[in-house]
């Protein structure tokens, strides 16, 4: 029901902001970079060490040196530079990105997330993300409303292990854009085709709903 | 001009024990020593304590320290790519202290350069901050951590002189350069030895005060994890 991955991603594309810096996570994010406006100046920042990363390489042209944070082989766009994971962190944590976007297994109404553990299923490990959520003001999720039961993943507090607490400031998923306040979750926008219904039943935790809930744009 | 120069992969690794705690540069396969992940398997050193931001692939990298069951411990930011480790991990079989990636880094600098300890946003409210100390600064909220302490540090670099002096390749940089000097012994394996002299000074990203040993490498597979592509129309 609702977005697909891409239309979650080209939503959030309209949030970047000429002069940006900003980092993408891996996943959903990722598809963020295909549907940024062509008339702004926007560069990613991928924690391994890269500004300025450019797409896939073409066919035949994979540089094994050249990767971006999810071991893909990517290129780099003219201006870009290479700087060690200290100063890469560094950048994160000193505020000098503009824009986070990441996904997430549990969004609590407080700004809490959780994505980077499953106790006894998945413990891969948290690489950036709690660098990436304790440091930047402007944090943007990517994720789907609810898991694969059903269950809504925006909640009134978080049963998985944090990543963050109180950082979030914005969710886009497939079915809605919502805004993280001091009252919760609050419904900014509704994807074509889902009724307020359906983002109600699916969410949780405390949501705010105006008298007037315009549909999600794209352009 | 001081030497670091070390011509065999036995004299690059003399002094390495059992039990030993490791830094090994790299982020994913990309810029890791390749030659001295080799020679530690060849070695057959055992419970050893390896600090690196992955864990490899399960026949690659550190993968291969991990499938010979020489890692008693392993320090990291994300494991994910090797379905060993997290076997091993689940298990028990296996330590596994997971740290946020720049706190990583940041730990390994802080040996570099002298620093015991520093405050990080990172982690605060999570499992991450439990039995730390905890404080706040202009009204936001900093966990301690300490700088890590390390017998080895396996460096992989581009080019690199005999007086130790390092040059770095795109995004095999990564920890590298904040794991030279910080531990005891740093061994740095090059894809170009040179004489001193034919590096511009103002190109080093490392300078050789920070290595203890170099020397040339050989014959490096550069694994690429995720080969991602645009096929021209």
């Amino acid at each position: 029901m609702g977005l697909s991955k891409e239309q979650i991603a080209q939503r959030i594309a309209k949030e970047v902001k000429d002069g940006y810096y900003v980092n993408l996570g891996i996943g959903i994010p990722t598809l963020v970079a295909n549907y940024v406006r062509e008339d702004i100046a926007v560069e990613f920042q991928s924690e391994n060490g890269i500004l300025g990363m450019g797409p896939f390489p073409w066919e035949g042209e994979e540089n094994p040196d050249l990767i971006n944070a999810g071991k893909q082989t990517i290129t780099a766009l003219p201006g870009a530079s290479f700087f060690d994971s200290s100063l890469s962190f560094g950048m994160i944590r000193g505020q000098h990105v503009d824009l986070t976007i990441l996904g997430a297994m549990e969004v609590a109404q407080n700004g809490d997330i959780a994505n980077w553990k499953i106790p006894g299923k998945m413990v891969k490990g948290m690489g950036g993300a709690m660098d990436l959520v304790s440091s930047a003001e402007n944090i943007i999720v990517a994720m789907m409303h609810t898991n694969r039961d059903g269950d809504s993943k925006l909640l009134k507090s978080c049963s998985l292990p944090l990543t963050g607490v109180g950082c979030v400031k914005k969710i886009v998923t497939n079915l809605a854009v919502i805004e993280v306040t001091d009252d919760g979750f609050l419904l900014l926008e509704r994807a074509p085709g889902v009724s307020i219904e359906e983002i109600k039943a699916a969410t949780e935790g405390s949501l705010t709903i105006r008298a007037e809930v315009p549909e999600m744009v794209f352009k | 001009m001081i030497n670091k120069r070390v011509n065999s992969i036995e004299e690059a690794l003399e002094g390495v024990k059992d039990g030993m705690t490791m830094m090994f540069g790299g982020f994913g396969l990309c810029g890791i020593p390749e030659n001295c992940i080799n020679a530690l398997v060849a070695q057959e050193v055992k419970n050893l304590c390896c600090i690196s931001n992955n864990a490899g692939v399960d026949d690659f990298g550190l993968g291969l320290l991990l499938q010979k069951h020489q890692i008693r411990k392993m320090i990291a930011s994300y494991v994910g790519e090797n379905a060993e480790f997290e076997r091993q991990m689940l298990t028990g079989e296996m330590e596994v202290e997971l740290v946020p990636q720049g706190t990583l880094v940041e730990r390994c600098r802080s040996a570099q350069v002298g620093i015991p300890a520093f405050f990080t946003p990172a982690g605060y409210g999570t499992e991450v901050a439990e039995g730390k100390e905890v404080r706040n600064f202009n009204g936001k909220n900093y966990v301690l951590e300490q700088a890590f302490k390390a017998d080895f540090a396996f460096i992989k670099a581009w080019k690199g002189d005999h007086a130790g002096n390092l040059i770095f390749n795109g995004t095999a940089r990564n920890f590298n350069p904040a794991m030279c000097g910080a531990a005891t012994i740093t061994v740095v394996e090059v894809e170009e030895l040179v004489p001193a002299g034919n590096l511009d000074p103002n190109q080093i990203h490392i300078p050789g005060i920070f290595v203890q040993r170099i020397f040339q490498g050989q014959s490096y597979e550069k694994r690429i994890e995720q080969r991602t592509v645009r096929k021209r129309q």
